[in-house]
């Protein structure tokens, strides 16, 4: 069994989660949306990824950038690992891309901010 | 090079020395054991300037004091310090301490200072902010408040301005005296060779005077919390408010420091450690409640920041300045606890003299200049100045420390004097003393003492030794 | 140069209430003493901003940036690495404010009002107490936040957390995502002090401990941070000294509450109202003083920096409303009753729709929001989940309340 809190409102329901054969049996919540976020939790956690990167800029050393997709948790310190390795140009924007189609799962790592 | 004199420690004590053997033509070095000058326990005190009533007046502490006194007023003038000389108010809260505040206002007539006893109506005149109990007390005028560590930085700037040497991180082992010359060895192997040793190491004269072949005797800390209240503070005083004092101390005090805050304390407690600063959630509350007793206004919501500091107390309870009886041209400064900071200036001026008797000849330097510039600060010039030192260097627009409004230049300033950790940087400029404790700008102190001092960011200390303020950079570790 | 207004502070409230003002045609001034104009939200580089403001989920330094976007198009004039210094009420009503900046030198400008919108700073280490040593490696959540994301500098390489606000609880998986190991998460009251998304996602993810009705009784380490003694609290809230632990650590990082800063208001004579540490503003969000306005974490610190901006733009209606003569007449005040910290604002105008801003004290599955005169209900809603972490907002219709209405929260 495996127990989450929902995040999917303020409400915080505290979801039981136990494994029927191929299906999940999920309990304790108060609206759909909790089955939706437990099942998601149990099969496929994402989390959008934040991060900062370096940049050849000496007045910005460092650049906002985030995943522009939730990203598989399994992948996150291998991608972060990579991300503090990369280092971005002095000039760029909103949007850039730093990492594209992250190890072909569909994923990029865009810039937050502009410089 | 062998020098005429070294000094081991760069305290008050240590400083003021150097200071008066400025005056002469001299080879002075000045060994500090610390990263920085002014790292012991001349930094963490209560920063009075004492009334010369506390002690009889026969005693050398008293001679020294009220000497000190006149002289820190006179040094404040030519250095440039602040001293805030707000005067002194001793208060009794109930009848009960009617006889020792007697027995104290008479010991201060005796002592010959300025000094006034106040009936309640009186008191409450002087200061409107204290608490009702109040029942009697006197007011001693020459008196007050410095922030030590101004001082001792003074002196030690004008000593170095006149032809004084310093060598921070001078952790002295070991001494011998061969063919009348001291070879003073360091923990770190630096050598220093002198005809004569000023013993003003603080906490730890009793490990040099040891390491030096001199007396046997034992320093024992005596420590002292103490609480910064916000400069907003509604219960900051006019004046120092001394309770009627109690045995081994002075008392707990409310302090309107010079730098614009207040400050409550101190405790008094013997520990075993000499590095024990620590402060304690129960001395908290114990001095929070006394002062609320003596002053209306004070509350713990003020709270800025609390440190401990630590009084080095000879076994004798009072100072202890001689010439060694035990080697020759080794003068002892040991046991400088409260009044020490009062007369530290008066004890350097002392200790020339002893040093003096001792057979060290002494020639007037006539190019001795005892004065130091004002200091500028961004703060406190007229607005027409500070564009002009704007345009100038445009750092002197550039405020870094928001609570206390410390410009970009003041700090590049304390790194060109030598000051590269935070605290140095700290209490040279007051950057990052304010109410939010450097929560806005230590990121960008530590960038521009990096930047001046050419020290990578990741090694920049706190306070020297291993009190590096960060631990790596982004990457350096492995994310899991 | 006269400006209609002009408001110190750029981050988002500031810039919202710019937009506003400029969008109406006013010549405003924003001033901040940052080279970058969107303040805390720079360094916020964690996502979760803006899904009610801007109905879309963004990063601080994304939300910063359309805010920036937003009030440059207004026409808003921006004065950057400029710090205010004084600000000076003219016998005529009119302000004048001391500026000090690297590129003008000291600059004293002229508006007809003034936006208060600095935000606010973090309670530290020193202010709550916290006893032991002063080692290197104490900094409070926001510094070590800035160091991380701005400079790209480690504050440590295993932390504790002192106190859950969402700064702290941010900055756990933050850490954790820098590799720095985070030993324990230690808060005072029995729940957490930030939002239960962020408990979830930033120390559930990441298995961190977190010690409720703990607190933290001493910091250890001579030169840098070696370790931290907490103790849980028995049911007075004092600590059990018996049952206390040692958690080693080489940095520790306070996320103990935020602060207003007030400080420039003061000097001015804005009233303080002692339980935001905000000033006291009247249902124009003007101040003590006549032309004085504040909006945002100076005013009274939000969860959402959403709520920020759309209190700015209130702010700025009523700014424009000001300059055009209007002033509040026939307010009527409004009080906090039980588990409730504090409302605001407290005067309001019966003649229209109100909204009230409130912050629990009590953590409520259920409970209702009443508002009493005269010992008689004239108002209430029921509500879900009351925490005190999330802020209340009553949006009342006008000619519902009664003067002297006292708003209280019950639970149900």
């Amino acid at each position: 069994m495996k127990e989450l809190i929902c995040i999917s409102c303020p409400r915080g329901c505290h979801l039981e989660i136990r494994e029927q054969g191929d299906s999940w049996q999920i309990t304790g919540n108060s609206c759909p949306r909790g089955i939706a976020y437990a099942r998601q939790e149990v099969s496929d956690p994402r989390r959008i990824v934040t991060a900062v990167v370096p940049c050849k800029n000496p007045e910005h050393p460092f650049v906002a950038v985030r995943t522009d997709l939730p990203c598989p948790k399994a992948m996150i310190p291998g991608l972060l690992n990579r991300l503090y390795r990369t280092e971005v140009k002095k000039s760029i924007k909103n949007g850039d891309i730093v990492l594209k189609n992250v190890d072909n799962s569909g994923i990029s790592v865009i810039v937050t901010e502009n410089i | 090079m062998i020098y005429d004199t070294a000094i081991i420690g760069a305290g008050a004590t240590g400083a003021a020395t150097a200071y008066f053997l400025g005056k002469y033509r001299q080879k002075t070095v000045l060994l500090e054991a610390g990263f920085e000058v002014c790292s012991g326990i001349s930094k963490a005190n209560s920063g009075i300037v004492h009334g010369g009533f506390h002690h009889p007046a026969d005693s050398l502490k008293t001679k020294l004091e009220l000497r000190g006194n006149r002289l820190i007023a006179q040094l404040h003038r030519e250095l440039h310090f602040p001293y805030l000389k707000c005067g002194i108010l001793v208060v009794a809260y109930s009848d009960n301490e009617l006889p020792a505040l007697q027995e104290l206002y008479q010991r201060g007539l005796a002592n010959g200072i300025k000094i006034e006893y106040c009936s309640r109506e009186r008191l409450f005149a002087l200061e409107e902010k204290l608490h009702e109990s109040a029942v009697a007390g006197f007011f001693v005028p020459e008196g007050g408040t410095i922030e030590p560590y101004m001082m001792v930085f003074a002196l030690v700037e004008n000593a170095l301005k006149n032809g004084v040497a310093l060598q921070c991180g001078f952790k002295v082992v070991s001494g011998t005296r061969k063919d009348g010359i001291w070879h003073l060895t360091a923990a770190d192997g630096r050598e220093v060779k002198a005809r004569y040793i000023v013993n003003a190491a603080g906490l730890y004269a009793d490990d040099v005077s040891g390491a030096l072949g001199g007396e046997s005797f034992k320093i024992t800390p005596r420590k002292g919390e103490e609480y910064l209240l916000d400069r907003t503070s509604a219960g900051r005083p006019s004046k120092v408010i001394f309770p009627v004092p109690v045995k081994h101390s002075k008392g707990v005090l409310v302090i309107p420091t010079a730098g614009g805050t207040t400050m409550i304390g101190p405790t008094a407690e013997m520990v075993d450690d000499k590095s024990d600063t620590a402060t304690t959630a129960e001395n908290f509350k114990k001095i929070l409640h006394l002062t609320r007793n003596m002053v209306n206004g004070i509350s713990a919501g003020d709270l800025i920041t609390s440190f401990a500091g630590l009084r080095p107390v000879h076994e004798s309870e009072d100072f202890y300045i001689a010439p060694s009886q035990k080697v020759p041209a080794l003068i002892q400064a040991a046991g400088i606890q409260s009044p020490g900071l009062t007369a530290s200036p008066a004890i350097g001026e002392y200790i020339v003299e002893l040093l003096q008797s001792s057979g060290l000849t002494l020639e007037e330097d006539p190019e001795f200049d005892g004065t130091l510039p004002p200091r500028l600060e961004s703060r406190n010039i007229s607005d027409k100045e500070l564009s002009e030192l704007c345009r100038r260097d445009p750092a002197w627009g550039n405020i870094i420390c928001r609570c206390e409004k410390i410009s970009e230049a003041e700090i590049i300033e304390a790194v060109k004097r030598g000051h590269t950790t935070v605290d140095g940087v700290k209490f040279y400029t007051r950057a990052g003393m304010g109410r939010c404790q450097g929560g806005f700008c230590s990121g960008k102190v530590l960038q521009i003492i990096s930047k001046h001092s050419g020290i990578p960011m990741e090694k920049l200390t706190k306070k020297g030794g291993s009190s590096t303020i960060l631990a790596g950079s982004l990457g350096d570790l492995e994310v899991k | 140069m006269k400006y209609d207004t002009i408001i110190i502070g750029a981050g988002a409230a500031g810039l919202a209430c710019g937009t506003i003002c400029a969008q109406a045609g006013c010549a405003v001034l924003i001033i901040d003493r940052e080279e970058q104009a969107g303040g805390i939200l720079n360094q916020c580089i964690h996502n979760g901003f803006g899904l009610r403001y801007f109905k879309e989920e963004l990063t601080g330094p994304e939300f910063a940036y359309k805010m920036v976007q937003k009030a440059q198009r207004s026409g808003v004039e921006l004065a950057l690495a400029s710090t205010v210094t004084g600000i000076k009420k003219l016998a005529d009503g009119t302000f004048e404010v001391r500026v000090l900046s690297a590129k003008n030198g000291v600059q004293h400008l002229h508006a007809a009002s003034i936006v208060l919108a600095m935000g606010c700073r973090e309670r530290t280490r020193g202010a709550i107490g916290t006893a032991g040593e002063r080692p290197a490696g104490i900094f409070t959540a926001g510094a070590a936040q800035k160091l991380l994301n701005r400079e790209g500098k480690l504050p440590g390489k295993s932390a504790v957390i002192v106190g859950s606000g969402d700064i702290g609880l941010i900055m756990a998986r933050r850490l954790r995502w820098c590799g720095i190991q985070v030993n324990a998460v230690i808060e005072i009251m029995p729940y957490t002090a930030g939002l239960t998304r962020n408990v979830v996602q930033c120390l559930h993810d990441f298995d961190i401990p977190l010690h409720l009705s703990t607190s933290v009784i001493r910091i250890n380490g001579k030169e840098r941070v070696e370790s931290v003694v907490a103790a849980p609290l028995d049911t007075s809230r004092k600590p059990l000294l018996q049952n206390s632990f040692t958690i080693p650590c080489d940095s520790v990082l306070f996320s103990v509450g935020l602060i207003p800063e007030m400080e420039l208001a003061r000097e001015l004579g804005v009233k303080v109202n002692p339980l935001t540490c905000g000033a006291e503003v009247d249902s124009m969000y003007m101040t003590s003083v006549p032309g004085v306005f504040s909006a945002g974490n100076v005013l009274h610190v939000h969860d959402l920096v959403d709520f920020v901006a759309e209190e700015a733009e209130y702010a700025g209606k009523c700014v424009i409303d000001y300059l055009a003569g209007c002033r509040p007449v026939g307010e009527y005040s409004a009080i906090n009753g039980s588990n409730l910290k504090y409302v605001v604002p407290s005067r309001f105008l019966p003649s229209q729709a109100s909204r009230f801003l409130f912050r629990p004290t009590a953590v409520y599955d259920q409970a209702v929001l009443k508002a009493v005169a005269n010992g008689n209900e004239v108002w209430h809603k029921k509500l879900s989940f009351v925490r005190p972490a999330e802020m209340i907002i009553a949006d009342i219709p006008a000619g519902i309340l009664k003067n002297d209405t006292t708003f209280l929260l019950e639970e149900i």
